[in-house]
């Protein structure tokens, strides 16, 4: 038994190092194979688990349903748009980061005191807020709607994004492992309980909403770099808030690989609908997710784990502790 | 000596005073019991003391120090922690990982993971639930989870602690329990005060007893004197 314990302690760091290897050789073949929607089509994979992953960074443990990452993805576009012609990239892309950081702690710091659907219509508002702000900035006082970006090839953009996944990756799982990630799950269970008996809940409220918009703001400043336009209506798009929501609640919360598994099931799915469906595909996307809704509360990592019971024959009690959202 | 010196506490909810001038003293080392009717304002006063509440007016010192208008956290790693009256566990971690977060976030100096996770062994095997350590603690009776809530409150080494109808809808044989568990505490040097409506406990255990009716103190004394006193058998069984 103890055996079998210490390998499965190692399956998932090992799937994990073969998807890495094969991601860094994916751009060498897709060159061969001479197709550059492989490229395309994996950047939005990436974009968006980066997006759902670091949501759940702060959400998945709270329970705060946060709809800003619009926001903070918009911002890391944005910064791309001004400075992306005059600091070279990685300095760009931290920006991109650093900014939205700093945007969180503001946002966080107004409306974290609101709990529930309250704080996810204020996060929602203030996506428009800014979008409209930078709208109104942009026509009268800057004169011209949106900016050009500079341009940085698919590839290097691919590499960007998956260093900065891997970097997440490793950011969530030892904030998990932390006791400050145990702290932030005692907010989601009762954040009276938790703040008497010590937790300084406002602060970490506030540090955890500001990391994980961190990594959107960097996913959003090198994604800039692909796309050689923008404006605030492309940069703050609601989608960029609902999707990686939504991804989340397909995966399942309860640990790092649900979020994951969400982004790039879902983000493939939505890419297969668009080109073969355009017209009903919304409609049968929105199907999907009240159906996971319904029948899946855990999402697809919660399926997995009860198909693998029914296979043990329920030798092992249930003693995992998931929350019930 | 006194640990907690509280003077003129008021606390409006709309027009209505819960608590409307209260000035308390506990002594270090005593067992003080609240009691009142519903809605005299017992746990509005912890909720004040404790800091989930801001007072209207009036002022709160704990050993010396002012923490009225202090954030829980901040005077919970002062000191001073407190239970709720509707258990309040983490129902779906661990009971080893509900004490767990007491000891590492709520205590005055800042500990180790290792250190903590000692405390947190030695203290479920004070309050007795050793066993029940990898158990989710949504799945415990009632009695265990407020046993969790105390473990978890003597977590964070309190010197003052404040508990909230501990035995309610507790059977005979387990406030006979807790009734052991709280002289146990007092015995390690921890001032305690309990709101409490299970008479057989307040009588046998408190050392004074303060009535509350209305937002105000009515009575105070021993519990000989409190039983006798006629203000207090007025209020509870009306004239």
């Amino acid at each position: 038994m103890k055996i079998k314990a210490n390998y499965k302690k190692y399956v998932i760091p090992v799937i994990a190092i073969l998807v890495l290897v094969l991601l860094i050789a994916l751009p060498y073949f897709a060159e061969r194979s001479d197709s550059r929607y492989t490229i395309v089509l994996f950047k939005t994979i990436l974009m968006f688990t980066i997006l759902t992953l670091s949501w759940a960074l702060f959400s998945g443990p709270t329970g705060y349903t946060s709809l800003a990452t619009a926001a903070f993805y918009g911002v890391g576009l944005y910064t791309a748009g001004v400075l992306g012609r005059v600091l070279p990239l990685p300095v760009m892309v931290l920006c991109g980061g650093l900014a939205s950081f700093l945007l969180a702690v503001i946002i966080g710091g107004i409306t974290l005191r609101l709990r529930g659907i309250y704080f996810a219509i204020f996060t929602l508002s203030s996506v428009e807020l800014i979008k409209h702000v930078l709208h109104w900035y942009e026509i009268t006082i800057a004169g011209g709607r949106g900016r050009p970006v500079v341009r940085v090839p698919d590839t290097t953009v691919f590499y960007v994004l998956l260093g900065i996944l891997v970097l997440l990756i490793i950011t969530s799982y030892l904030l998990k492992r932390s006791k400050y990630g145990l702290a932030l799950s005692s907010i989601g269970s009762c954040e009276e309980a938790a703040a008497h008996i010590g937790v300084n809940v406002v602060t970490l409220k506030v540090f955890t909403f500001a990391l994980s918009s961190f990594f959107m703001g960097l996913a959003g400043a090198i994604m800039a770099t692909g796309m050689v336009y923008i404006d605030c209506f492309i940069a703050f798009d609601l989608n960029y808030s609902f999707f990686p929501t939504l991804m989340a609640i397909f995966g399942g919360m309860g640990n790092i690989v649900g979020p994951i598994i969400g982004a790039v099931v879902f983000t493939y799915l939505r890419e297969i609908l668009i080109t073969e469906f355009p017209y009903v595909y919304m409609f049968i996307f929105g199907t999907v997710m009240i159906l996971t809704i319904i029948y899946l509360p855990n999402g697809l990592i919660g399926l997995a784990e009860s198909i693998r019971r029914k296979l043990l024959g329920g030798k092992h009690a249930d003693t995992t502790c998931r929350r019930v959202n | 000596m006194q640990i907690l010196h509280v003077e003129g506490l008021t606390k409006y909810f709309g027009g209505l005073a819960a608590v409307a001038g209260v000035d308390l003293q506990v002594e270090k080392g005593e067992i003080l019991g609240l009691i009142g009717p519903n809605g005299a304002g017992k746990t509005t006063l912890f909720n004040l003391i404790s800091g989930t509440y801001a007072p209207n007016a009036g002022k709160i010192f704990f050993d010396g120090t002012k923490i009225s208008g202090m954030k829980p956290n901040a005077i919970c790693r002062k000191g001073l922690v407190r239970t709720f009256q509707s258990c309040r566990v983490f129902p779906e971690m661990t009971v080893f990982q509900n004490v767990l977060l007491g000891a590492l976030f709520g205590a005055p100096e800042t500990k180790t993971w290792h250190q903590a996770a000692a405390e947190t062994k030695e203290i479920l095997d004070f309050v007795g639930l050793s066993e029940f350590s990898d158990t989710r603690a949504g799945s415990l009776t009632l009695a265990n989870q407020k046993r969790v809530e105390l473990a978890r409150a003597l977590a964070t080494k309190p010197r003052l602690l404040l508990l909230d109808e501990m035995m309610a809808g507790l059977n005979p044989t387990e406030v006979g329990e807790a009734m052991e568990l709280v002289t146990q505490i007092r015995e390690k040097g921890i001032t305690i005060v309990m709101i409490e409506h299970v008479m057989k406990a307040i009588m046998n255990i408190c050392n004074r007893i303060i009535v509350l009716h209305r937002g105000q103190i009515i009575a105070e004394g021993t519990p000989a004197e409190v039983s006798t006193d006629k203000t207090v058998i007025e209020v509870y069984l009306g004239e």
